[in-house]
């Protein structure tokens, strides 16, 4: 059904930060692989060792440069996939219900045998988190893993998201952010997490954590006063050479 | 946006058709037999021609019947349902016409109110995507409305109405265009707002997640023709509304109608190029385009 389901009471989505996130696209990887080997149609690529590859993908990095007023420029890393949103547009466009979000935990997912590919819900997708496939012709989206998470026959180490489990940085944070006691919870509320275009009104459940302000160096000097030269003005052979020189032409004065 | 000439095709050809329906199915011009025959059959070719290039738009025409059951929320869905209920309640009329001379009126009202709701839906599907700001105003229904019942109008012979309401379009085009320009602005949504580092310092797009093309920067960050966008408004201006009108307003004769209906089809078919390829989806701008 693509009517929205009442706010639902546990809402599964990740935190992402910003500041620690290093641009290495492992998450990117470890994605296509989950999702090519497991639920759903394989992510399908087109060309992949041809001259010209492409093909679909849940959930991709890309990096900005912000220049602030004062000082150096700063290289953000920003991995994006489904942000799973409370009032998600591609959900009620769909016009076959293959689309829905889930009232249990939230998690917005394609009923792959339901699509037609017609491609309106990646239109109404603010974030461009919605591929077609290139082969099966029909939507993909970031499942949040949900063939992981509630998986029995993976150690409970593994039950989170793909992403998360393999980002060697600890960029990317798993968890129930409708519940403010949640680990991710107090990490969006510790360190300002906000949504993306919040003016689209989406209301994203992922939430993002801003870069943290760069550290400055001290203004003192802890080793400068015991570092003073020994002689401003060298004597002996040192002093005549230095005075010798400096009455050449080409001295600097 | 990708401008897909099987979307094209479909909604000006069909916009045309439902819009015929219409006038058929308020009587005018009160046809019977033969006459009946030529135009209901029109209307059909058209309208109906214009849903099967739109299923082939699919990446699964076969399970196009699905597109039914989701009209409680989807413009889509209820554009299907619209469109097969206006097509049987309207063959039914029409045979009345055609096999016995018999005027249905009220039936042929319902008709007339399900090809216009048809085309509103067709143009909600668009309004209502708030991620494509030249779009989703309420401009867009007003635009796609008056060009139906004016291509209506046209096909029908109708043509005082015709030429009026070809004008009332022309007019909702032109601010279509001027104000559609300033609409992604208005939006206020930026690389800023949509990678939130605005309160940081002016972003800008370093590198991009991947090298080669994808599905999102070839169907919604469409670039190409957009210089030529000036030529092609005037082009669209003087085919799809200047000379239909003027043709309208001459003593009516069938040879000039055809050309007008020809001219002012192939007029929207540039507008609704332009309607295309000249959106901007706010995706983007997380390439740094736009």
């Amino acid at each position: 059904m693509t009517t929205l389901p009442p706010p639902p009471a546990k809402k599964l989505g990740l935190v992402i930060d910003l500041d620690t996130c290093v641009g290495c696209h492992a998450c990117v990887i470890a994605c296509k692989s989950w999702n090519t080997q497991n639920y759903g149609a394989p992510l399908g690529d087109l060309d992949p060792y041809g001259a010209a590859p492409q093909g679909a993908f849940l959930n991709r990095v890309h990096s900005y440069e912000v220049q602030p007023e004062q000082g150096a420029a700063q290289l953000v890393h920003f991995p994006k996939s489904c942000l799973h949103c409370d009032d998600a547009p591609c959900v009620t466009v769909c016009p076959t219900g293959a689309s829905y979000k889930r009232a249990e935990d939230g998690i917005v997912l394609v009923n792959e045998d339901a699509c037609i590919g017609c491609g309106l819900c990646a239109w109404a997708c603010p974030y461009g988190a919605r591929e077609m496939d290139p082969v099966a012709k029909v939507m993909k989206k970031c499942t949040l893993c949900v063939d992981r998470i509630y998986n029995e026959n993976l150690p409970e180490i593994d039950r989170e998201p793909a992403c998360v489990r393999t980002c060697p940085s600890g960029a990317r944070h798993f968890g129930d952010l409708a519940d403010p006691a949640s680990d991710v919870s107090q990490l969006v509320a510790a360190r300002g997490g906000f949504d993306l275009m919040p003016e689209m009104g989406t209301r994203p459940v992922n939430k993002y954590l801003p870069p943290r302000p760069r550290d400055t160096m001290p203004a003192y000097d802890v080793l400068g006063p015991l570092l003073t030269p020994v002689a401003d003005t060298p004597k002996g052979f040192l002093g005549w050479l230095d005075r010798a020189l400096a009455r050449l032409p080409g001295a600097d004065g | 946006m990708h401008p897909a000439p099987s979307v094209i095709v479909f909604s000006t050809l069909s916009g045309a058709g439902f819009g015929l329906l219409v006038w058929l199915g308020l009587g005018l011009p009160a046809v019977t037999g033969w006459a009946a025959f030529g135009l209901f059959a029109l209307a059909y070719v058209l309208a109906v021609g214009g849903l099967i290039a739109a299923t082939l738009h699919l990446g699964h025409p076969e399970r196009a019947w699905r597109a039914f059951s989701q009209w409680r929320t989807s413009w889509l869905s209820r554009e299907g349902v619209a469109a097969v209920a206006c097509l049987i309640v309207m063959a039914a009329y029409g045979a009345g016409l055609v096999f016995w001379g018999t005027r249905l009126a009220a039936l042929g009202w319902l008709g007339a109110g399900l090809a216009l709701f048809t085309v509103l839906t067709t143009a909600m599907i668009y309004a209502q995507l708030k991620a494509v700001p030249r779009w989703h105003h309420w401009s867009t229904p007003a635009l796609l409305l008056l060009l139906s019942l004016g291509g209506g109008a046209v096909l029908s012979g109708q043509n005082l109405p015709a030429a009026l309401l070809l004008l009332a379009a022309a007019g909702v085009q032109l601010y279509w265009w001027q104000d559609g320009d300033l609409r992604f602005a208005r939006a206020g949504t930026t690389l800023a707002s949509a990678t939130g580092l605005g309160p940081i310092g002016s972003v800008r797009a370093f590198e991009p997640p991947h090298t080669g093309p994808n599905y999102l920067l070839t169907e919604m960050a469409f670039q190409i023709g957009r210089r030529h966008a000036g030529n092609l408004r005037s082009m669209a201006l003087t085919f799809g509304y200047g000379v239909p009108i003027l043709l309208m307003l001459a003593p009516q004769s069938p040879w000039l109608t055809a050309i007008a209906a020809l001219a002012h089809l192939s007029g929207i078919l540039v507008s609704r190029w332009l309607f295309f390829a000249q959106a901007e989806h706010v995706v983007a701008l997380y390439y740094g385009k736009h």
